[in-house]
């Protein structure tokens, strides 16, 4: 099959591989008929991920049509699913308490030591994301083989396109999340950092949600835009200084809580942020956190944190004293997708979230690299991409 | 994936099978230590030093009965399924509860590991040690106990092993990561699996991929 290749730092590639194989009895093979790249696939482009080798394949938002089923497996030929980017085995005691990103027993066993030494425990098993994660081949292929095909994946009804669902794998789900760890309350004014697509699915939540105001904050016009499509509020952190505009906008207050759908890729032109830049250039596995302190400051007292933006390694100069002194909640985490798949769906369905706004461009798995390189290099206009291994490649 | 294939010791392979209880010392030693600090610390987490006897130890909770866990421990020929290093365990003579443990070694060698059922409660625990005529000198025990509430069973297991080739031999096992902590880790997390998922989870893409895996964990 062909498949996109992570082959060194912003050296991607579709490559013709072996085709996957029902390995385990909880096994399915997907074929995959819509795939998107997210931000995070990024990090790992830029090289900022660890554990990542040459052709790997990439991808963790992903859908298709179950053509193979292993003998435990409770899906049948022919049904249309969308798979969570988590690989959740559904028995252990996280997954018992639908903690689905904590499963215990999705990562391979040879596979936990790094994170159980860098975080003190290991990390859930997640499609195309280093073998920090497992090691698992990705969505941006073909075919996909899906282990423990009975608790992840959710059946999707006909009647809803591709377009439409393709986004409950991670990024709907996740910025619902952020918005849910941010816990708004009715007159919330809420602030979201990052105009991406997890931020500005947090928007779309949380107006959902009921907050009062919700104010997105980036600097790419054109997703700013976005933003306010969606009804909220936005500021240009080229243009305003942030949390004194966030002050002001909150009759001096501060905001209630704040999200950061940034992660360790920050842009920012403080001083500090430059450092971090030229500490993640050198590779010494310092995240960069301009957003998050940013929005540390600009919460209120007793506000809430929530941190969907990924992160990986370490950070300094952490405004950790404003996290005491001001009694915030700090809630973050990868996304307990199967959790919020059922809701997410039935939201859809009755029209109440709408997904398809995202999508800027449409490409043929063949054109992958191109994608990458677009999406990375030209932000404000490539919100969104998907990819397509059944889609004509360009001339 | 594991693409080196790292040198490996005897000891390291026994480590997996989950081998036994701390030598009596140092339990003695741990006990009147605790009886002046008050320190609920496992032994094996003491920052001290076992003698010639090497002490690895961990504990992971199962979401599963203890019966069955138990069980399934105690009919041996399970034990290949999670322990990648064993190759195969058999009855050993006809004297109850002795059996021979065959252990992948580097450049292909086998070593047979002699043990006898040292101590055994039912549902509990299984406590066994190395005979005399085994080529090495180790003890293990596996404890099975009800987790609070609807979590399942607490599994401890503890290997006192004497390293073969000493304290560098050790060194080098552990920087080519086969230390028997690392191997009794991955082990106990692979029964886990077994137990709470039915199935080791694998990223093999493919069912030759996986043989592969397997054989490079051996």
């Amino acid at each position: 099959m062909r498949a996109l290749t992570w082959q060194g730092t912003k050296k991607v590639s579709v490559e013709t591989v072996d085709d996957p194989e029902i390995v385990n009895p909880r096994d399915a093979i997907i074929k995959v008929t819509s795939t998107a790249i997210c931000g995070s696939d990024l990090h790992l482009y830029d090289g900022v991920i660890p554990s990542m080798k040459p052709s790997d394949i990439l991808g963790h938002e992903f859908m298709g049509e179950v053509v193979e089923t292993g003998s435990d497996s409770t899906l049948q030929k022919g049904q249309r699913v969308v798979v969570p980017f988590t690989i959740s085995c559904g028995g252990c005691f996280h997954c018992r308490i639908t903690q689905f990103s904590a499963c215990e027993n999705s990562n391979p066993a040879e596979k936990q030591d790094m994170s159980e030494t860098h975080y003190g425990h290991p990390m859930a098993g997640i499609f195309g994301y280093s073998h920090m994660t497992g090691g698992y081949s990705g969505g941006q292929a073909e075919y996909v083989r899906v282990p423990f095909s009975d608790v992840g994946p959710i059946v999707v009804p006909d009647h809803l396109d591709d377009d439409q669902v393709l986004f409950l794998s991670d990024i709907l789900p996740t910025g619902w999340m952020a918005a849910e760890n941010a816990e708004i309350q009715p007159d919330d004014t809420v602030a979201v950092w990052g105009c991406g697509p997890v931020g500005l699915f947090a928007i779309q939540s949380a107006i959902a949600m009921g907050a009062a105001r919700v104010i997105a904050i980036d600097h790419y016009p054109h997703r700013l835009e976005l933003a306010r499509k969606l009804g909220a509020e936005t500021i240009n952190f080229r243009n305003s200084d942030v949390r004194e505009a966030l002050m002001e906008m909150s009759g001096g207050i501060g905001v209630d809580p704040v999200i950061d759908a940034v992660g360790m890729e920050s842009h920012g032109f403080a001083a500090d942020n430059m450092i971090d830049i030229a500490k993640q250039t050198i590779g010494i596995g310092a995240d960069r956190t301009s957003a998050l302190k940013q929005a540390i400051l600009a919460v209120r007292f007793g506000g809430r944190v929530s941190v969907p933006g990924a992160y990986g390694g370490m950070t300094d100069k952490f405004p950790l004293g404003a996290v005491m002194e001001k009694g915030l909640q700090l809630r973050t985490g990868q996304t307990h997708v199967q959790r919020y798949l059922k809701d997410l769906l039935g939201k859809i369905e009755e029209g109440d979230i709408e997904t398809t706004f995202l999508i800027s461009h449409r490409l043929p798995l063949e054109d992958a690299a191109t994608g990458y390189k677009n999406f990375k290099e030209q932000q404000d206009s490539w919100t969104k991409v998907v990819l397509q291994p059944g889609m004509a490649a360009a001339a | 994936m594991r693409h080196e294939n790292p040198a490996r010791w005897p000891y390291i392979a026994l480590a997996g099978i989950g081998l036994a209880a701390i030598p009596l010392a140092a339990v003695a030693a741990k006990r009147s230590r605790r009886a002046v600090d008050h320190d609920s610390a496992p032994g094996y987490t003491a920052r001290r030093s076992f003698g010639d006897y090497k002490v690895v130890g961990r504990t992971v909770t199962i979401a599963r009965p203890r019966a069955e866990l138990f069980a399934f421990w105690r009919d041996f020929q399970n034990l290949p399924r999670f322990i990648t290093n064993l190759e195969r365990i058999e009855p050993s003579g006809d004297e109850p509860g002795h059996n021979t443990w065959h252990i992948r070694a580097p450049a292909g060698k086998v070593y047979a590991v002699n043990t006898r059922i040292a101590r055994e409660i039912d549902g509990e625990l299984i406590a066994w040690r190395s005979t005399d005529e085994s080529e090495v000198d180790t003890e293990g025990r596996v404890t099975f106990e009800e987790a609070p509430g609807d979590r399942g069973t607490r599994v401890g297991l503890i290997i006192a092993y004497k390293p073969k080739g000493g304290s560098l031999g050790q060194t080098i096992a552990t920087l080519a990561g086969r230390s028997p902590e690392l191997q009794a880790r991955h082990d106990l997390k692979r029964f886990k699996m077994l137990m709470e998922a039915g199935e080791i989870a694998t990223p093999a893409r493919t069912c030759d991929e996986h043989r592969k895996q397997k054989e490079e964990a051996r």
